[in-house]
């Protein structure tokens, strides 16, 4: 049960305004689990402070036999330039960075590779196809295909199933759940109960402090659930410095 | 006949000659930089550093003349200043890159104007504006080359960073570290292009030949190799046909050749297989689904 995260008295924000607050626990390595909450609650706020794109008010993130580039990071609206003349191939080819980088050739493993994940999230024969002519839950796919590419040990994942169909949602699954067969560490932002409590074994939920943390079943309750939506109300109000710092 | 319109004017006169080359290498060097403008959304960015080069050709043009050496590097320096800072400020503050450039290109065109005003007068600082490219020595041509062959060359070195960081830059900074590295490369690159660009054709037609022949291509090519094609050939024709156009009927050049490019691109959005407009309102079987 070694950690492969852990939140040390972790305060992340904006502009002093914390989105995250002193937040204290920490993501068991190899585990899969759900960050739930309100909206405002503080979740993409966490993911974007593991990647650290975000430094931190207060407190630390520790990430453990992981190096930054084993963060595979997909945001909530990947900021992708779609009509950027670029084919599908060549987007997905681009998780391969570790390996081929700025400089080297797309080999033929490196091609098998590419096969073997377009297959894997169903773009076969897709390869040609401009990534302006996709459709969003295509795109997503594509995305994932790129994910499976990097290769990481620690996945990112921040509402994926925004705007996707059943069909695709239950295909992505499937590669969440591959995932975490091989022993990697999926977080994932989620706002579907039935989904979180389908797939996902453990369940952090979060309203700007932590809330619950634990397996899915004890910490999805309606009681925390009133909890955190009357926790994001409260501290909507106005702000007054932190008191907690002093310690 | 057609000896004497296409091949005589080059076959007789040297100036000509050198004005062609001249003209080739801005076309080589700059249009695959003016692509990745068009493609970042940034084709107004070589107009802004366009302007913002001018005060260090200026002062460069005050300390030792029509000099093309002091020119030149007044012109890199000034440029590089302004692509630095806005993109510092761009990054590090909430300011966009669009309205930071804005700011720094502003003070240094209003900088270049004061200098030109109260310090010369002179008929030759039209030069800088206009360019000369019925004037080129043969130093003149070998920077032009130069900087035409150093262009493409770190251009291929930065091409996959590049490609990236225009489509997805948050993922270019998730797995490397190039992602600034390629920014200012790239601002560094459009910087020394309109340099080179301004002895040939003048600071303001400089930036013409970056990004109309960009535009243009944009109507017949999908592919980010085939676009930068296009706009080289589509940048080579307008340079050979403005060229002749000015000798026949004496008009300045630089300008003839922009128009040339411009009526080029008036064509490309009319008639371009790429969604031209005509190709748009006719009648097209869709694929099978």
């Amino acid at each position: 049960m070694t950690p492969a995260l852990t939140f040390q008295n972790l305060t992340l924000g904006y502009d002093r305004y914390p989105a995250v607050h002193h937040l204290e626990t920490s993501i068991v390595s190899g585990s899969l689990t759900a960050v739930v909450g309100p909206n405002g609650a503080g979740k993409s706020t966490l993911l974007k402070g593991v990647t650290g794109a975000l430094v931190p008010l207060e407190g630390r993130i520790e990430i453990s036999g992981v190096k930054a580039e084993d963060i595979a990071y997909l945001p909530q609206q990947s900021q992708i330039d779609r009509t950027f003349p670029m084919s599908v191939i060549d987007l997905v080819a681009m998780g391969l960075w570790r390996e081929i980088g700025a400089f080297g050739q797309l080999n033929r493993k490196g091609r098998k590779l590419v096969d073997t994940a377009l297959s894997a999230v169903g773009l076969t024969g897709f390869e040609r196809r401009s990534i302006g002519s996709l459709s969003g839950g295509q795109m997503q796919r594509a995305l994932f295909a790129r994910l499976l590419l990097q290769d990481a040990n620690l996945i990112l994942l921040d509402e994926p199933f925004t705007a996707i169909d059943g069909k695709t949602m239950a295909d992505l699954l499937d590669v969440i759940k591959g995932w975490n067969d091989e022993g990697r560490t999926v977080i994932a932002v989620l706002h579907d109960d039935a989904t979180v409590r389908a797939h996902f074994p453990s369940t952090l939920m979060l309203a700007r402090e932590l809330v619950a943390h634990g397996a899915t079943d004890t910490v999805l309750t309606s009681e925390n659930q009133f909890r955190a939506r009357q926790m994001c109300e409260a501290c909507a109000s106005t702000p007054h410095i932190c008191g907690k710092d002093a310690s | 006949m057609i000896w004497d319109l296409i091949i005589a004017p080059f076959a007789d006169f040297g100036f000509m000659r050198r004005a062609l080359l001249g003209c080739i290498a801005v076309s080589v060097g700059a249009t695959p930089v003016g692509v990745f403008l068009m493609l970042r959304n940034m084709s107004l960015t070589g107009d802004a550093m366009a302007h913002a080069i001018l005060p260090g050709a200026a002062i460069g043009y005050l300390a030792s003349g029509l000099s093309l050496g002091a020119m030149t590097i007044g012109g890199l320096i000034a440029g590089m200043v302004v692509a630095l800072a806005s993109g510092f400020v761009a990054r590090v503050t909430t300011l966009r890159e669009d309205a930071s450039l804005a700011a720094f290109y502003l003070i240094s065109l209003a900088l270049g104007v004061l200098i030109v005003s109260t310090r010369g007068s002179n008929v030759d600082l039209m030069h800088v504006l206009f360019g000369t490219v019925l004037a080129l020595d043969n130093a003149a041509l070998i920077l032009l080359c130069s900087f035409a062959s150093l262009s493409v060359f770190i251009l291929a070195i930065l091409f996959r960073p590049l490609v990236l960081e225009c489509v997805d830059p948050h993922f270019l900074r998730s797995v490397s570290k190039l992602s600034a590295i390629t920014h200012f490369g790239f601002l560094a690159l459009v910087v020394m292009n309109l340099v080179g660009g301004f002895h040939a054709l003048g600071t303001l037609m400089a930036v013409g030949i970056m990004i109309l022949p960009a535009a243009a291509a944009r109507f017949w090519a999908n592919g980010i190799g085939a676009l930068i094609a296009a706009a080289a050939l589509i940048a080579l024709l307008s340079s050979f046909t403005g060229l002749l156009l000015s000798f026949h009927y004496s008009l300045p050049s630089g300008p003839a050749i922009i128009l040339v490019a411009g009526i080029v691109y008036g064509l490309s959005v009319i008639f371009g297989p790429v969604g031209g407009l005509v190709v748009q309102n006719l009648p097209r079987r869709h694929f099978e689904s």
